[in-house]
């Protein structure tokens, strides 16, 4: 029996976070922008970009992360304890939290809002995370409480699971394990995602449909001192060149959306804004799936022949350098990542003679989906002439995404361009790159698998990977992750094409540490742990 | 009259079916699954299907537009798939800003485009009437994009005389529906045009002109009131054109119209949403026709209601 | 509130030299509408405005000095801005590093058959349709424009929607979405003018002197139309070749990398501050060529009315 007591002294917890680099002041209200309205803030529901951050202030899990880093640290969970087998896992909840309205929360919260989103009738996107505990194929269909998950007393939650899985603890500081009180859930019903009520750092004050989402200092928060802002107030359906222009104005904090194409030469071509832009990388890779059922690409010559006739650093060019080349389908800040592997060399000449020894010299004429909002039309019509240069003729099909979506889970398209619905990670793990893109379990119809690729030996290394739990094997697991990723390469069934980096404009007003305004999970700004200098 | 009315609201209930039905199925052969969108990235196929059942999406298609019907009926527009809230609450927040807007553009629109039409048709073949006829064609050409972000750009950011978008005030309104006033104005002062100059050479403004009325009463007492009639048509399309039009110009300005809740809507198959809007945008539009044909012979008597 | 209307212009009964039916109609006088046209210092600007951009379009594969697919690596800069207008490009370029005068050359060819055989087909749709219901009323004409009514309140760009996602995209399929969807102003405003002009005295006189519904519908509705026609035909040229962008946006229309003049402003629209070249070059084409319309159109019009002769 391994224990791990975590840090209870939350002041040593915080010394380590790049938050308090400088020192932080206390007061004011941030203002952040979004072309898309906010859909919902229940944890279990919401699954976009900008609500994913909005949520994490709201709400908190078991555990979370480090302030503006991939580190998992202990949230609404105070310790916790793993069983040998790794098929337990134990936590002490951390005492006289309290909900926003005022209740304090208990094990029995944590129980009921896990068996909430396994739920069928709660239609959470997020329920297949929760998928390792036990009882979740009778309780993911008819609703019943998991067999899995209890609360022995007031302060204390077991997990139990039905295989080891090494993603636990992730899944655990995924915003759709999240605790919500069941008396404002039931009282507010469907309408719980306008009517949010939680334990983080920020509750909601105001929300008017359609313009802007007031968020309050929650003075009970159970971290003292944060959060820093009084107030932030996010307004939507402002177009990312207004949003731009208002923060040149000093009227915006944060454009949420970032610097448009259009924009970005001229922000960082000026020494003076430029100055407020942090740059940083994200858990994000944008590639090219083929369907490896289908001819031609079900001959591994053609598909390395696509992986070897991509120049990504004229793609790149074409997005104004906001991406690094990418040559694998983990991006360089995600653990696991390989990095003394070179990938398919841009090589014309080479995926000419890879097509002609598949018999296809001639080339041939095949279909790309893309996304239709900028830049991906773009970026598509970059790889187009690339692929024209080796011989294989690809029409472009811009469709709106759902379009897209459905034609690649449908198996229907030859190519797709990743962009605008890439992976980006729901948690920062390797495994989160594997299962529904690359797995067999999503290469059925509707699945997320679009090359539709299913490697069996893979699949059992990727189980092998994620049943190693013993935090002294997880040098170990990386590797058969890395071995994992190789493999994939290996078959190329993706042209990996980059990795986007991210860049974030802030008021000259707003103060903290870079990694707070490029945090990896929480995008685009960590909300709780930003300040105003003034 | 009454009967009319009765009659044509009678048809606009049909229009309003048969508008709602035509969508319902092209939104049911749509290859795009709102379940898959619903079900996010990470589900499983049960978990897909189980959704559909609970939506009733597994159903014949007559099942659920009966469904669809026999809930609208009752006034109920359903709920979001994805944000969960009613359709009702959804539209009722942003209608009023649309509404708003719309009449403020198209009083905007009628300002600009009369005026401009009136004048080149008083100079016609001058200098005058051909440069206004020229920006009668470059505010047609215009991407609205362009426009507004320019408007915006120098009157907002350069001069600051409005606010850089928003709602609230009348001075957030303005902007907006200058905007799409100097878009619509083009349409506006070419029909004004020529239409007065067909009212200008009817025989009764020679009557006038020879009873020795002045200039001024001949124009604004005889010949625009006649000429106003094709005007008056144009409105009713105008806020069909509106409504299907508005998107660009309200995410320029974040004005929170329905524009954006339905181009969110479509972009991820939010069929209860897109429904709602598409019923209420058409409701608008058939009211906007009725409307303008029971003017039509206020203005010109000689016209019939049939 | 009503309006007095005293005596009703009557096309018809306007002083001056009256045409001879047999020559000035619009049918049989061909040659002659074209040599008064011809005459016509401004309509010939027009003609030959129309004549350079079918020629564009035509012989873009001679006269385009690049392949209007072709990315330039030296079309771009480091940063992967797009290079203002020069020596070597000419209109500058777009923001793959593409030629825009090659791209608007090749462009022409699916603009001009939006703007004019696709919003042709429109106009001749709404005419008709508002003419049958404004003319001959009745249940066919009430039919006939509640199915306007019907059409106008319909989303037409989910219908679009449908379409690109169900079919291969092609310029003949959003040109059918064009017509299917802009017929319905016409048909409305064609209505209400020709429901006023049926009810006036001289169509009666015309009816009680035996006049044939041809002779009326040729000789006094369409003439009174005319105006109007002209005005819906050369602005929709416009509107049409812009909302094929929107088309082609949704995936209905031509596909990337093939160009037209509305899908170049659209890709383009966000960058005119930082190049304004990729919009405002192409918006004064899609300009030019309705104006050029217009110019023919009103001159035609001028011949060919008959209460408009021997004026300007």
């Amino acid at each position: 029996m391994k224990k791990l007591i975590l840090s209870t002294a939350l002041s040593a917890m915080m010394a380590l976070s790049p938050a308090l680099a400088e020192t932080p002041v206390h007061g004011g209200n941030m203002i952040v922008t979004y072309k898309d309205d906010v859909a919902t803030l229940d944890p279990a529901i919401g699954y976009d970009w900008q609500n994913w951050s909005m949520i994490k202030s709201v709400f908190d899990g078991l555990m979370d992360y480090e302030p503006g880093t991939t580190t998992l640290r202990p949230g609404l969970a105070e310790s916790y304890e793993i069983s040998e087998d790794g098929l337990s896992y134990t936590f002490k909840l951390r005492p006289g939290v309290k909900f926003h309205n005022g209740r304090e929360m208990t094990a029995e919260d944590v129980v009921w809002s896990i068996n909430r989103v396994v739920n069928p009738a709660t239609q959470s996107p997020g329920q297949g995370f929760f998928a390792m505990i036990e009882g979740f194929d009778a309780s993911s269909v008819d609703g019943s409480p998991l067999t899995g998950v209890s609360a022995p007393d007031a302060g204390t939650v077991v997990f139990k699971l039905s295989r080891p899985d090494a993603t636990f603890l992730h899944v655990m500081a995924l915003n759709f394990s999240y605790v919500v009180p069941k008396e404002a859930v039931e009282a507010a019903g469907a309408d719980f995602g306008k009517q949010p009520v939680g334990t983080g750092a920020f509750k909601l004050a105001e929300w008017t449909l359609g313009q802007r989402l007031v968020f309050e200092k929650n003075a009970d928060y159970w971290i003292p001192g944060v959060p820093y802002l009084d107030s932030f107030t996010v307004e939507v359906g402002q177009e990312p060149v207004v949003a731009l222009l208002r923060a040149q104005n000093g009227e915006v904090d944060v454009p949420g959306d970032g610097i448009p194409p259009a924009k970005f030469t001229e922000v960082m071509g000026d020494p003076a804004q430029a100055a407020n832009v942090v740059e940083g990388g994200q858990l994000h890779t944008g590639y090219i799936t083929m369907n490896v059922t289908a001819a031609p690409f079900d001959k591994v010559e053609v598909r390395r022949a696509v992986n070897m006739a991509i120049n990504k650093d004229r793609i790149i060019q074409v997005i104004n350098g906001r991406a690094v080349p990418a040559n694998q389908p983990l991006p360089p800040s995600m653990p696991g990542y390989t990095k003394d592997y070179a990938g398919y060399p841009y090589d014309v000449e080479g995926a000419k003679a890879l097509l002609a020894e598949a018999g296809l010299a001639d080339g041939f004429e095949t279909e790309i989906y893309v996304m239709n909002t900028d830049p991906n039309p773009r970026i598509a019509q970059a790889i187009q002439q690339d692929l024209k240069a080796i011989g294989i003729t690809a029409n472009i099909r811009s469709l709106a995404q759902a379009n897209v979506i459905e034609a690649g889970g449908a198996g229907q398209a030859p190519m797709i361009w990743s962009g605008g619905m890439a992976w980006i990670a729901d948690f920062p793990d390797p495994s989160n790159f594997y299962g529904p893109i690359l797995g067999c379990g999503g290469a059925v119809e509707g699945g997320w698998n679009w090359s539709k690729y299913c490697n069996a030996e893979l699949d059992a290394l990727a189980a092998k990977a994620d049943s190693t739990v013993d935090p002294a094997k997880a040098e170990e697991r990386l590797k058969l992750w890395s071995d994992t990723y190789m493999g994939v390469m290996e078959d190329a069934p993706w042209a990996p094409v980059f990795n986007e980096q991210r860049y974030t404009m802030k008021s000259p007003r707003m103060g903290g540490a870079d990694a707070l305004y490029v945090d990896p999970v929480s995008i685009p700004v960590n909300y709780d742990y930003v300040y105003i200098k003034e | 009259m009454a009967a009319y009315i009765l009659r044509r609201l009678v048809t606009a209930a049909l229009i309003l079916l048969g508008v709602s039905f035509i969508t319902f199925v092209l939104l049911y052969v749509l290859p795009a699954d709102p379940v898959r969108q619903i079900a996010g990235r990470s589900a499983t196929p049960e978990t897909v299907e189980s959704i559909r059942r609970q939506l009733g999406l597994d159903q014949p298609l007559v099942v659920q537009y009966g469904n669809y019907l026999w809930n609208l009926l009752q006034g109920d527009l359903g709920r979001s798939y994805l944000q969960k809230t009613e359709v009702a609450t959804l539209i009722t927040a942003r209608l009023p800003a649309t509404l708003l807007l719309m009449v403020a553009a198209i009083f905007c629109e009628l300002v600009i485009g009369l005026t401009l039409g009136v004048i080149a048709a008083l100079y016609r073949g001058r200098a005058l009437d051909n440069v206004l006829m020229l920006s009668s064609f470059v505010t047609v050409s215009a991407p609205q994009f362009v426009v507004a972000l320019l408007l915006l750009y120098v009157f907002s950011v350069q001069l600051g005389w409005f606010p850089i978008g928003g709602y609230g005030t009348f001075s957030h309104l303005v902007l907006p529906a200058v905007t799409l006033g100097i878009l619509g104005s083009g349409w506006y002062a070419r029909i004004m045009r020529s239409s007065m100059l067909d009212v200008l050479r009817a025989d009764f403004i020679r009557t006038a002109r020879a009873k020795g009325l002045g200039r001024g009463r001949i124009i604004l007492g005889h010949a625009i009131p006649n000429a106003i009639l094709p005007v008056i048509a144009m409105i009713g399309i105008d806020i069909g054109m509106f409504m299907s039009g508005i998107v660009v110009v309200e995410s320029v300005f974040g004005w929170p119209g329905i524009g954006q809740l339905a181009w969110q809507a479509i972009q991820r198959v939010d069929i209860p949403i897109i429904m709602g809007v598409t019923l209420i945008s058409a409701l608008a539009i058939v009211i906007g026709n009725l409307i303008a044909d029971l003017i039509s012979p206020l203005i010109d008597p000689r016209i019939k209601l049939h | 509130m009503s309006v007095a209307a005293p005596t009703s212009p009557e096309p018809g009964t306007q002083p001056g030299p009256q045409p001879d039916p047999q020559q000035a109609g619009p049918i049989s006088a061909a040659p002659s509408v074209l040599r008064r046209l011809l005459s016509r210092k401004l309509a010939l600007f027009g003609l030959f405005i129309i004549l350079i951009c079918v020629g564009g379009a035509v012989f873009a594969r001679w006269l385009a000095p690049f392949d209007p697919a072709e990315q330039f690596f030296d079309g771009l800069t480091i940063e992967g801005s797009p290079m203002p207008p020069g020596p070597v490009y000419w209109f500058g370029t777009d923001l793959l590093g593409r030629d825009l005068l090659s791209r608007l050359l090749y462009g022409a060819q699916t603009s001009l058959i939006i703007g004019i055989v696709a919003n042709g087909a429109a106009l001749l749709i709404g005419t008709l349709v508002g003419v049958t219901a404004g003319y001959f009323r009745g249940l066919i004409g009430a039919g006939l424009m509640r199915f306007t009514d019907l059409m106008m309140a319909f989303p037409a760009l989910l219908l679009a929607i449908c379409l690109a996602a169900i079919f291969q995209p092609s310029l003949w399929i959003v040109a059918m979405v064009i017509a299917c969807v802009n017929w319905v102003q016409t048909a409305r405003v064609v209505y209400t003018q020709t429901s006023s002009l049926a009810e006036r005295d001289f169509i009666a006189a015309e009816k009680t002197l035996g006049a044939g519904h041809g002779r009326i519908l040729f000789r006094h509705i369409l003439p009174h139309l005319m105006p109007t026609l002209i005005v819906w035909g050369t602005l929709g040229i416009s509107t049409t070749v812009l909302l094929e962008a929107t088309l082609s946006f949704l995936g209905v229309g031509v596909q990337p990398p093939t160009p037209s003049w509305g899908n170049i402003i659209f890709e383009n629209q966000t960058w005119f501050q930082a190049a304004p070249w990729l919009v405002f070059i192409p918006g004064a084409v899609i300009l030019l060529l309705a104006l050029a319309f217009n110019l023919v159109g009103d001159a035609l019009r001028d011949i060919l009315d008959p209460t408009q002769q021997g004026r300007d």
